[in-house]
């Protein structure tokens, strides 16, 4: 038999948690975007987020992603942002159902926050990689029933001093990657541009042309990603992460990349 | 068959915040002052890694004194607080007066319902757009609430130390100022004068432009001891 005080000890013990997504488990789960069971029937077409790239550069890691969201054949938005700010040294990239996928990363970024502040030390970046899967795993009963989110995640490991990128399958599983890699329906089109494009050691504004012109192929043979608009001046949306932490670049350097890229395939007069 | 004796009311609560006090004064003290670049929080800590201060949401500050477990468990459940309601609706409705309430309903509950009240002090403080708008409170272990103008003391000697901010306090300070007057202030009216430098002083601020300084929205920033150094060095000389 235990005695009472361990008990108590215990049970504080177990109430202590430096996870944001276990105290809302315990406390509020009607909150978390994943978890719950949903009724028999044919889900509606919603919104999905499509293609995301991501590679290493000298000194960092860099992820794009393009700006369209698509709901069966329509285009749900033009301006859907699915790259984000993870942490001052990570970034995360989404494709698939972008409501769940929307909230996932911000209770990732919550989840990041969270831990920083209550163990006054930022997670390291194995252990921001494990808790994202340890999400999409709980996600996998709404992925079944056609909700799969699947996100890229990079970040700068300050330990080792080295960019870093894992993708995800829909169970949770985590994988390291190497050198470049792509999400989401375009990817296998992007896949192919990175393999011909990318070499060790771009520096960061090549590596934004990379991203940039493996998006563009993407989008040109893929009906769910969007190609640079130069009609709204929408340009994908890209991210860094170096040393000095993670780095949205700007629109107006966005916009020089993309009407060159657009600028040097036109001048070709050639299929693109 | 044990006798119960009665004791009155006034005599238990009398009792509980005598012994509330009492574990209070046993601590250092703390001081948060609010100036023109933000908000600045100083304890008087020498260990690096037991911390007084902590940093709650974008732009919300903690400070605490008395028993370390017990503000601990306080500062964890207002993290979580604050993150809760972040998440739930937007980052801009987590506000200090929100907290403090929660914080002041807890001590209140303690101190009547529990064996023993808390012996604790905090502070909460919310850094605004300008000097007006920041926002500083004062808890104490019953569950009192102050909303304070421009500045905190708290802890062992907190009336002499509450005085000497008083006395010293500018509202157009900068940090380096605000900083130097907290140090001395700790200092105020204890003999020998102890010997309060970077080392074992905790110091954090939360910067007022932090979106424009750092491009970050979390105004919160903990000193190192070097920075603290270099604050007050440039103080004493200019």
């Amino acid at each position: 038999m235990d005695f009472p005080s361990r008990d108590i000890a215990g049970r504080v013990t177990a109430a202590t948690t430096s996870s944001f997504t276990e105290h809302l488990a315990q406390s509020r789960p009607d909150l978390l975007p994943f978890g719950r069971s949903l009724p028999a029937g044919a889900l509606p077409a919603t919104p999905h987020a499509t293609t995301i790239v991501a590679m290493a550069f000298a000194g960092g890691v860099l992820m794009a992603g393009d700006r369209r969201a698509t709901m069966g054949n329509m285009i749900a938005s033009r301006h859907i942002e699915k790259v984000f700010p993870a942490d001052e040294y990570s970034v995360i990239g989404i494709a698939g159902t972008a409501g769940i996928a929307v909230d996932l990363t911000r209770l990732f970024q919550v989840e990041l926050e969270h831990y920083e502040k209550i163990e006054g030390t930022l997670l390291s970046l194995e252990g921001k990689a494990n808790r994202l899967g340890a999400m999409i795993r709980g996600n996998l009963p709404l992925a079944l029933q056609g909700m799969a989110v699947v996100p890229l995640f990079a970040g700068f490991d300050t330990a080792r001093a080295v960019g870093r990128l894992f993708s995800y399958d829909v169970t949770g599983g985590r994988y390291e990657e190497l050198e470049h890699h792509s999400v989401g329906s375009g990817s296998v089109f992007a896949r192919g541009a990175l393999k011909k494009l990318w070499r060790p050691d771009l520096t960061e504004e090549e590596a934004i042309r990379v991203s940039v012109e493996a998006l563009f192929d993407a989008a040109d043979d893929d009906s769910a990603t969007g190609g640079p608009d130069t009609i709204r001046r929408l340009w994908p949306i890209v991210y860094t992460v170096t040393r000095t932490g993670a780095r949205k670049v700007a629109e107006s350097e966005l916009a020089t990349v993309s009407e060159a890229v657009v600028a040097g395939r036109s001048v070709l007069g050639r299929e693109a | 068959m044990t006798q119960q004796f009665y004791v009155s009311p006034e005599q238990v609560m009398k009792d509980r915040a005598d012994f509330a006090r009492k574990g209070i004064a046993r601590g250092r003290s703390v001081v948060v002052i609010s100036c023109s670049d933000g908000i600045a929080l100083v304890a008087e800590n020498p260990s690096p890694s037991l911390h007084k201060i902590g940093e709650i949401y974008d732009k919300i500050g903690f400070a605490a004194v008395g028993k370390y477990n017990e503000f601990e468990s306080l500062r964890q459940a207002g993290v979580r607080y604050a993150d809760v309601r972040g998440y739930s609706y937007d980052r801009e409705d987590v506000t200090a007066r929100g907290l403090a309430s929660v914080y002041a309903q807890s001590l209140g509950a303690v101190f009547t319902a529990e064996q023993k009240p808390f012996e604790v002090e905090l502070a909460v403080a919310e850094v605004g757009r300008t000097r007006e708008e920041d926002h500083l409170y004062r808890l104490t272990f019953d569950g009192s609430i102050a909303d304070e103008s421009g500045f905190v003391a708290m802890g062992g000697q907190a009336e002499a130390v509450q005085n000497a901010v008083a006395a010293g306090w500018q509202p157009d300070t900068g940090f380096a100022g605000a900083i130097s007057l907290a140090l001395s202030a700790l200092a105020a009216d204890r003999h020998p004068l102890p010997a309060l430098g970077a080392d074992n002083l905790e110091v954090a601020v939360l910067d007022r432009d932090s979106e424009t300084t750092r491009g970050r929205v979390r105004a919160f920033r903990r000193l190192a001891n070097r920075e603290v150094r270099e604050l007050l060095g440039r103080e004493g000389t200019g």
